[in-house]
């Protein structure tokens, strides 16, 4: 501490167990189409922010379907939103809204890394938006919730009718919200960490 | 200075209209680097927490092979006297976060910075913490 020579480059790496090296912080995903209302979401709860990551599609993203739209570049720039709550008894939570185009999900190896888990928003007029998000997360084992973001003039479907077309897990709770309120957008995480503390809870 | 893009479109647009918002940055993200798209340490997690190490006197002097700091990097140790998670660093430098990764790499090597991992909470959820969040959330 007193010198930086003393100061191992590599304690990143060095610093796992150590709990005075590492913080008690949450991450939650926010997933689904492109406009269904994740900015929104995190704007409800939190403050937000604009976060930029340059993707080297060179590297990562060979077998991606989409590249060719983008062919002839090297890298492409992907903006996301996140924001941060810091709990009263100091936990931090971080939401980070997933890119919402499909050609950006192999951003979404180093978002689910570490994460507590996920919601799916939805919405009913464009509810093939969502199943790239439901697959992604069922083949990873994070936990989701799945989050009709009801819209005015949108058709009401019950929460089942959509476990049924979405065929989720029984498990996997279904529920309907307008994330405009920041009540609503609350509940909504509960739900998610409530998920997850039962997941927990059986796996003992 | 336009070799590497297309020729100028026969509907009429003039080079300097060019210069929009849909062209980019003038300077391309990685210019900051020097290039370098890898940060020399291990990799930064989007949650870890970057704190500034105080250290007396100039920093890095002495160590005529490495690159000036940047004053980005200043940026990055003024901004992380207050502990900031990786992505809000980035954010706040309104920097890919790539570019940011590298910057940081740097500023570890030379020992500026200190580096908080995020506890595995997702890995080992624990019922306690897990209820701590959901009465956080409640409290909000």
């Amino acid at each position: 501490m007193d010198s930086m020579r003393s100061d191992p480059a590599g304690s990143v790496s060095g610093a796992v167990g150590d709990p005075r090296e590492s913080s008690l912080a949450v991450k939650i995903l926010i997933a689904g189409g492109f406009g269904v209302g994740k900015t929104t979401l995190v704007g409800a709860v939190s403050e937000i922010r604009p976060l930029r990551t340059e993707a080297m599609l060179t590297e990562k993203s060979i077998g991606v379907d989409d590249t060719a739209m983008v062919a002839g570049k090297t890298t492409t720039t992907v903006a996301m939103d996140f924001g941060r709550i810091t709990l009263p008894t100091g936990l931090v939570l971080y939401l980070f809204g997933t890119p919402g185009q499909d050609r950006f999900w192999f951003m979404w190896d180093e978002l689910a890394q570490g994460a507590l888990g996920a919601v799916v928003l939805v919405d009913t007029r464009r509810l093939a938006d969502c199943f790239a998000s439901v697959d992604y997360f069922e083949r990873r084992g994070l936990p989701f919730i799945v989050a009709v973001n009801h819209f005015e003039g949108a058709k009401m479907y019950a929460p089942e009718q959509i476990r049924a077309a979405l065929d989720l897990e029984d498990d996997v709770p279904v529920i309907i919200t307008d994330v405009r309120t920041r009540e609503a957008a609350k509940q909504v995480l509960i739900t998610l960490v409530e998920h997850v503390l039962m997941a927990t809870s059986r796996r003992r | 200075m336009h070799d590497d893009t297309e020729p100028p479109h026969r509907d009429g647009r003039r080079d300097a209209e060019w210069l929009d918002h849909e062209s980019g940055p003038v300077v391309r993200p990685y210019a900051l680097t020097g290039g370098r798209t890898k940060p020399t340490a291990s990799d930064f997690d989007l949650i870890a927490i970057i704190e500034t190490v105080d250290v007396p006197g100039e920093a890095g002097d002495g160590h005529g092979e490495r690159l000036p700091l940047s004053p980005e990097h200043l940026t990055i140790c003024e901004l992380c006297r207050t502990p900031l998670s990786v992505a809000e660093v980035a954010s706040e430098l309104d920097l890919a976060l790539g570019v940011v990764r590298v910057l940081l790499g740097d500023l570890l090597d030379r020992g500026l910075i200190r580096v908080r991992r995020p506890a595995p909470v997702a890995q080992f959820p624990n019922e306690r913490v897990l209820k701590e969040v959901i009465d956080g959330l409640h409290a909000l």
